[in-house]
């Protein structure tokens, strides 16, 4: 143990109510700052695997039409150069996919691409014994968009094995099953522009998302090509994929390669995860002030001390110790303070995180959770840790270049300021 | 080399030092060119009326202030004016200190406060800093005491255990400030005697500032000082 250590912890442990009022809040402010964040993010994260299962990580929709322009320019000899300059602002957009069989051969060369689905999406009306609803319908192959979407654990009545056996079979949304007041088995007309067909109930879902659940219905592609009269093409193809965030790259290679418009999901739910992001931003500083006003207690706490150990500082320089050691002796005391506040604030932490896990908070909407959702991530215990010590050092630093300033001869007579 | 010789070898030495205290029309010249000389054995005492400079040559001797003008050597080294981690490298090598006050760190027993200079310097393992410790206090009449805290100990006790501190290090030169200034006759007397016996018999340099004749008297040499200078020696 070095002599400056030795020193640091017995000025701490002289001041052991100070030092444990400025350790309770560095416990407190790292317990709460990874708690909340593991909150908040754990309900991001619930909403990202919601989207990602229903909507895929890309969405390749609508062919990019040509937009160059050709433009000729002239010399004085008569001779004339022709080139194309391309106009990305003013693209125009032909509506679906006209061939998805290349457009899939040709991404599935990326790496990171996992599975395709093609997608044939309209407006239908569906009716049933006593009413009827409006919903889009999406039309699958079954085994295919059971690669790219989390259907088959999200149904709750009926199964996927139904339904791929039911060539006339359709799944619904619980809540709009709840609207129509119809279950697993029972039939209901859906039309569309000028045809329609009567579908068997195959299974009901439950995304979470309410927009979802009362809205969207699927089908067995052939059936809604027929029903929507769309013999060729898809409206989208979605795409999921290994490491969801290289999706923004991948969604740039795919518009490049296909020159069909590509959508990454944190494009598509860009505003909420803006929230999310804001959210987690105003917590952490929210919850950093805590850590903040420990900060000022061990400030106050050091300054303290250097004010009661003037003599003491200048008998150690008297002694042979350093402007450094001096400086050392408190920057010792924040670390003390910091590392055993941060270890117990990081068990804090945990301990809150797992309870708060445990705590019923039944939840509907953007997605479904029984429980308080939350994130393990060693990232907010770094955050944490980062944030506290940032605070700590600066409010050591200060008291410490204090110290290491006193002029012995100075403080031995008596005449120090 | 001689013993005498040896004896009279010379572990501070000062070279017209000048030195200013306070600012414009408040300023005073405490020094006024002291030259001096400690060689090593010896015990010399400053006497003088207060506000001549006595303490403030000591602090100058000692590198815990700087000189305006003038040298400094210590053990045959010259200490440069301005550099603060010389001085403290110097200070912690060959220079003891008892001030008036014990100043002990009050968080540390007897044997660690003694132990602090040691552990700075490292020359010595742990267990050898104790023994050493433990040593000097039983020469300073402790031995029973190591373990107390300085609250425990008397004030003479407590003098004694920086003397103790003073010499841990086995510095060449030895500087005391009013080292009895605080404490009863017996208990002046009881540190006089301790201080002055075991830097005799560590040949070390004691220069001691002191109001007290009787204690002056019982020096090698006797420095009288006025209006910031030495009047005889």
């Amino acid at each position: 143990m070095s002599s400056n250590f030795r020193i640091a912890i017995r000025f701490l442990l002289a001041k052991k109510r100070s030092m444990l009022m400025s350790l309770a809040g560095i416990v407190f402010g790292v317990g709460f700052f990874i708690s909340t964040q593991a909150q908040l993010s754990g309900y991001q994260d619930l909403f990202v695997e919601t989207i990602l299962g229903t909507d895929g990580a890309i969405r390749i929709e609508d062919r990019i039409q040509a937009t160059s322009v050709f433009v000729e320019a002239g010399s004085s000899k008569g001779n004339s150069t022709n080139f194309f300059v391309s106009d990305k602002n003013n693209r125009r957009f032909v509506e679906g996919v006209e061939h998805p069989e290349s457009v899939i051969e040709a991404i599935m060369e990326l790496s990171n691409v996992e599975a395709t689905s093609s997608v044939l999406k309209g407006s239908v009306q569906l009716q049933s014994a006593l009413r009827e609803d409006s919903g889009q319908v999406f039309g699958i192959v079954v085994d295919e968009h059971m690669a790219v979407s989390a259907l088959e654990d999200q149904i709750v009545w009926g199964s996927i094995t139904d339904f791929r056996q039911a060539q006339m079979g359709i799944i619904l949304g619980v809540k709009m099953a709840a609207r129509l007041d119809v279950a697993v088995g029972d039939s209901l007309i859906v039309r569309a522009v000028d045809q329609q067909r009567r579908l068997k109930i195959s299974a009901l879902y439950e995304t979470g998302v309410s927009e979802i659940d009362k809205k969207r219905v699927f089908m067995h592609i052939n059936t809604a090509r027929s029903l929507l009269k769309k013999p060729h093409g898809v409206s989208f193809i979605q795409v999921s994929v290994f490491d969801r965030t290289r999706t923004l790259i991948d969604s740039d290679l795919i518009e490049n390669m296909t020159n069909h418009f590509s959508t990454p999901w944190q494009e598509r739910e860009k505003s909420l995860l803006e929230l999310f992001k804001i959210l987690r931003i105003s917590s952490a500083i929210t919850v950093s002030t805590i850590i903040i006003v420990s900060g000022l207690g061990m400030f106050s706490m050091l300054v303290m001390i250097v004010m009661e150990k003037t003599r003491e500082i200048a008998i150690l320089r008297s002694m042979g110790y350093t402007r450094g050691d001096i400086s050392s002796i408190f920057l010792w005391q924040g670390a003390i303070v910091l590392v055993v506040g941060t270890i117990i604030g990081c068990c804090l932490g945990v301990l809150m995180t797992y309870g708060i896990s445990k705590l019923p908070m039944p939840s509907a909407g953007l997605f479904t959770s029984e429980f308080f959702e939350v994130n393990w991530s060693y990232w907010h215990y770094i955050q944490a840790v980062v944030a506290a010590t940032f605070i700590v050092m600066i409010a050591s630093l200060i008291p410490a270049r204090r110290a290491a300033r006193l002029v012995p001869g100075d403080v031995i007579r008596g005449t120090a300021a | 080399m001689s013993d005498k010789a040896v004896d009279r070898e010379i572990a501070l030495e000062c070279r017209d030092l000048h030195k200013h205290l306070g600012e414009g029309e408040m300023q005073v010249h405490v020094l006024r060119g002291v030259n001096l000389k400690l060689y090593r054995g010896e015990i010399s005492a400053i006497v003088g009326p207060s506000g001549c400079g006595k303490s403030t040559l000591l602090y100058l001797l000692g590198l815990l202030d700087r000189q305006d003008s003038g040298s400094i050597h210590v053990m045959n080294e010259l200490v440069p004016l301005d550099k603060d981690g010389e001085h403290t490298r110097i200070r912690g090598e060959n220079i003891g200190f008892v001030f008036q006050f014990h100043f002990l760190l009050p968080e540390f027993s007897a044997t660690e406060n003694v132990m602090l200079p040691m552990r700075k310097l490292g020359r010595l393992s742990p267990k050898e800093m104790e023994f050493r410790a433990v040593g000097l206090l039983e020469e300073v009449g402790l031995g029973d005491k190591t373990h107390r805290l300085p609250s425990q100990l008397s004030g003479g006790e407590q003098q004694r255990v920086a003397i103790a501190r003073s010499l841990a290090n086995m510095p060449g030169v030895l500087l005391a400030d009013e080292p009895t200034g605080n404490l009863d006759v017996k208990n002046s007397l009881m540190v006089f005697e301790s201080l002055t016996r075991l830097a005799k018999e560590k040949g070390q340099a004691v220069l001691i500032v002191t109001h007290n004749p009787e204690l002056a008297n019982k020096c090698d040499r006797i420095l009288r000082m006025r209006d910031g200078l030495f009047i005889d020696s």
